[in-house]
């Protein structure tokens, strides 16, 4: 089974990276991006095959790893 | 005063910690790699600076997770003096060790000259070598220093007492100019300036000014 997870900066989290993509599409002439906000996306690929266990575990690694909760949320897929 | 220096892959600053530490205490520390389980009874335990794995992931997000640190999470959770330094204040944070988390520098700039700070709370067993509101100066060298916790964390550390140092400017965005936080019990303090590069005559560690080399008598006067 495959879990994509997405982490991205929680509101209110200064994202000075997002900020100059943001200004390097103005000056690239794509206008009307009003902000842009960067973040990671991973892909594990896992022996798991219970959707239900696969959840947790991933859910689990998360906090204890791929994101850093105090600055991060994250999202998981599972496919 | 025994102490020890944990050594990451890509710690870069384990040697000038192991200098300062000697020059104070007059004993060579124990250098203890990330993958050791244990390490002798020790009085200081600290972490220095560097890249260690890279930066991969997150600054010091592998770290915190290496075997040893299980060992000193275990000691500095029962009182024993512990500093990071630089990386070695991202891998206490992301340990959780330390409140917080340390970002990417609001100008994107890597910040690497000296910084004057201002001694938040001389009142620590870091920093009661300073006085009160004492103005310091001491190098930095980061592209990740931009201290960031929520409102509440932030008023929380003011109002506890847990901000040891703060910029004098704004370097990198921190959240309150702060430089350095200890955890609620004051036996761990993480910073990002580089006291352990101040501890030298020749780079001006004796004045009271250019000095990091007090935070290290702090400590060693703490342990007797």
């Amino acid at each position: 089974m495959k879990a994509r997870i997405h982490v991205t900066l929680k509101n209110g989290v200064l994202d000075p990276q997002g900020k100059a993509i943001e200004l390097a599409l103005g000056n690239l002439g794509f206008d009307g991006v009003n902000s842009a906000r960067q973040g990671k996306y991973f892909e594990l690929d896992l022996a798991e095959t219970n959707r239900e266990k696969a959840l947790s575990v991933v859910e689990d690694m998360c906090k204890k790893l791929i994101a850093n909760t105090v600055i991060e949320n994250y999202s998981v897929e599972l496919e | 005063m025994k102490s020890a220096v944990i050594v990451f892959p890509g710690s870069n600053c384990d040697r000038d910690m192991a200098v300062a530490i000697e020059k104070v205490t007059g004993v060579k520390p124990t250098m203890v790699w990330h993958q050791e389980y244990d390490f002798d009874p020790v009085d200081f335990i600290a972490l220095p600076g560097g890249f260690s794995y890279g930066d991969y992931l997150r600054c010091g997000a592998m770290s915190a997770r290496s075997h040893i640190m299980g060992e000193v999470a275990k000691r500095a959770k029962a009182g024993v003096p512990t500093l990071g330094v630089c990386n070695g204040f991202q891998v206490l944070a992301e340990a959780g060790l330390l409140p917080g988390a340390l970002m990417r520098n609001a100008g994107l700039k890597f910040v690497c000259r000296d910084v004057s700070l201002k001694v938040v709370n001389a009142d620590t067993r870091f920093t009661s070598g300073y006085d009160g509101g004492q103005e310091i100066t001491v190098p930095v060298a980061h592209h990740d220093g931009n201290y960031f916790a929520d409102s509440d964390t932030i008023s929380a550390l003011e109002d506890g007492g847990q901000v040891a140092f703060r910029y004098t400017e704004d370097i990198n965005g921190s959240c309150n100019g702060i430089a350095g936080v200890t955890n609620k019990a004051g036996n761990i303090l993480g910073m990002m300036p580089h006291p352990e590069r101040m501890v030298d005559p020749a780079l001006g560690g004796f004045d009271g000014i250019h000095d990091g080399r007090a935070l290290f008598e702090s400590v060693l006067a703490g342990i007797g």
